[in-house]
């Protein structure tokens, strides 16, 4: 018997102020919900328009569950379709990438349409005269998702009508992208790389968590950002530090400094760390890459640019954006202990390769199924998702550092150990879980 | 320096491979060449390690690292420890460039890797590039293509 389904009351009492009930986890019923619901009432990334180039470009990707298409149109403008014929709903395209040219073919009875979903043609259409095909699910071609917004590049839809519109949102977290994409001297970004596809037998808020967890780096990641720092004291005195020590070593950082660090918190679940440093603050200078700044912004606008160090920015529900290395990670539900984490990377337009080559290599160590901090995590949610079955404690504590008069849907600038952002998290989801129901 | 033949080529392979299975893995660091590097490339036919992503690229250095961290008594994920095992086909000998003191094998193979319940099947082709150095075969290049480079994977945590 459904326990939540249409009992909007029962899924707001698993969120209480302070913790979590573990069918937020565990519970494939409240995943359902959260398909049907939240991932419908919110925006979803979907991609970057630079992965459709031209017109007639598509790239397949999935919103929540659904399998869609996001489309370059004959005007230019990006679309976001369902990848499914209207006729017997068979996927239209199975590669992630390729070119319609003018319109997309049905493989199984060569229905045809326009790269904006509309139907153009259809076989024999003779068959269909006086049978009222006109006023059928079919004859509206391949659905766009009407809500859908291209903000300099990031490409997101909303499913439903009903939630927030994209600026409301977001509001002032978009922030975060702004920085990102001001790194390039273009003001632009590029997809570039290759995609980093690593599959977790967990649930997806517990990545999203993870990523304003300050205090787990030191003690989770110890055996690979301390195995590193350790094999590189052995280094010949006077070597050069290599990129990849650069990277590793601020996991081990202190407790102070990641207080020190500071946590945004922005209405609607979205929130970051880094407010006044980072883990990405102290690395090396790359050559030219400063003045090649200077020249597209002037210096004091360079240096604001370059000066922000926001570590990991979360975007509510299942995306965390990194600007200091342009990297975007996406936490694709695929059931209640199931997730697929792409890490995507992005060329900043106009700036020197070894800037690119610096993101590569920290997708590559931290976010990799071969990635030694990645097995650090993966360890960690797949033994909470086991532990959670524990019937005796039923709760996950989201506690630390949190004051009563705690508001939702505030901006607040607060110590960087606080879990005041996985509550923003939850009372979003609580928001947008029941506001449908 | 005498060169290599054909079967010493094969037998290094075969080697490198055992000691991985049987986690002598600071014999297997031994096998590379100081500016040796390990590479599991992300595409498919990917040419540059640098611009495009990898699965691994890795220096000594990193790899050591690794092999340090297998030890480690908070390495968690591996409380309990994986094991692997390799099944090789022969080696191919692709090139000999015995002026250029470089040689470089061909070796399809799967791999396989467990922990707990969990037994994961990879196929994969080992491309390796090999030289002397003081008189001993050294890798310069171990490359590995899995066949589904590409696809999405759980942990894959020891060597191919």
């Amino acid at each position: 018997m459904a326990k939540y389904r249409g009992n909007s009351e029962a899924v707001r009492s698993l969120i209480r102020e302070t913790e979590v009930h573990r069918d937020v986890y565990i519970d494939q019923e409240v995943f359902e919900l959260e398909m049907e619901h939240l991932f419908a009432n919110s925006w979803i990334y979907v991609g970057h328009d630079s992965q459709v180039p031209n017109k007639g470009d598509y790239f397949g990707t999935d919103v929540g569950r659904q399998p869609v298409l996001m489309v370059r149109h004959t005007d230019d403008t990006v679309h976001v379709l369902y990848n499914r014929c209207p006729h017997k709903g068979t996927r239209i395209t199975s590669e992630t990438y390729g070119n319609a040219g003018k319109f997309f073919r049905c493989p199984y009875h060569a229905w045809s349409f326009k790269t904006d979903g509309s139907l153009l043609a259809i076989p024999l259409r003779k068959g269909y005269e006086n049978t009222g095909l006109e006023a059928s699910h079919a004859a509206k071609g391949m659905a766009p998702i009407k809500h859908v917004r291209n903000y300099r590049g990031f490409v997101f839809a909303k499913l439903n009508d009903a939630g927030p519109g994209f600026e409301e949102f977001f509001g002032d977290s978009l922030s975060s992208f702004d920085n990102m994409i001001d790194r390039s001297p273009a003001g632009r970004l590029e997809v570039a790389g290759g995609v980093l596809r690593y599959m977790h037998d967990c649930n997806w808020k517990m990545l999203v968590e993870n990523q304003t967890d300050t205090c787990h780096p030191m003690v989770a990641h110890e055996s690979s950002a301390g195995t590193a720092i350790e094999v590189w004291k052995k280094a010949p005195p006077g070597a050069k530090k290599p990129m990849a020590v650069e990277i590793y070593a601020p996991f081990m950082a202190p407790y102070e400094f990641f207080e020190g660090m500071g946590i945004r918190v922005w209405p609607n679940g979205h929130g970051h760390t880094g407010v006044h440093h980072s883990i990405h603050s102290d690395y090396s200078a790359v050559p030219g890459y400063f003045e090649q700044m200077v020249t597209a912004y002037g210096e004091q606008r360079a240096k604001a640019i370059l000066d922000e160090n926001r570590h990991n920015t979360v975007y509510f529900p299942n995306i965390m954006i990194k600007g200091p290395i342009q990297l975007v990670r996406v936490f694709k539900p695929l059931a209640a202990n199931k997730t697929l984490v792409e890490s995507w990377t992005f060329r900043l337009v106009g700036a020197p390769d070894m800037l690119l080559e610096r993101t590569l290599m920290y997708n590559r160590l931290i976010n990799a199924p071969t990635s030694v901090v990645g097995h650090d995590d993966l360890e960690m949610y797949e033994r909470a998702q086991e532990g959670l079955r524990v019937d005796a404690n039923q709760w996950v504590n989201v506690q630390r550092l949190y004051d009563p008069s705690e508001v939702a849907d505030t901006t607040a600038v607060t110590n960087g150990t606080t879990e005041w952002q996985m509550r923003n998290q939850f009372r979003a989801w609580s928001k947008f879980m029941t506001m449908t129901m | 320096m005498t060169a290599p033949t054909n079967q010493d080529l094969i037998d290094f392979v075969v080697h490198e491979t055992r000691l991985i299975d049987q986690h002598r893995f600071e014999e297997w660091l031994d096998l590379f060449a100081e500016d040796g590097r390990y590479w599991m490339p992300l595409e498919w036919g990917q040419t540059d390690p640098r611009l495009t992503t990898s699965l691994m690229y890795e220096d000594k250095l990193l790899l050591k690292i690794r092999v340090e961290r297998l030890k480690g008594n908070r390495t968690f994920s591996q409380k309990p420890k994986s094991r692997c095992h390799h099944v090789l086909q022969t080696p191919q000998v692709d090139k000999r460039d015995e002026a250029g003191n470089e040689y470089v094998t061909w070796t399809p193979m799967h791999y396989i890797e467990t922990r707990l319940d969990r037994q994961d099947l990879y196929a994969a082709w080992a491309t390796h590039t090999l030289c002397m150095i003081d008189g001993k075969l050294r890798i310069k290049l171990k490359r590995v293509d899995i066949v589904n480079s590409d696809a999405a994977f759980g942990n894959i945590q020891l060597f191919m």
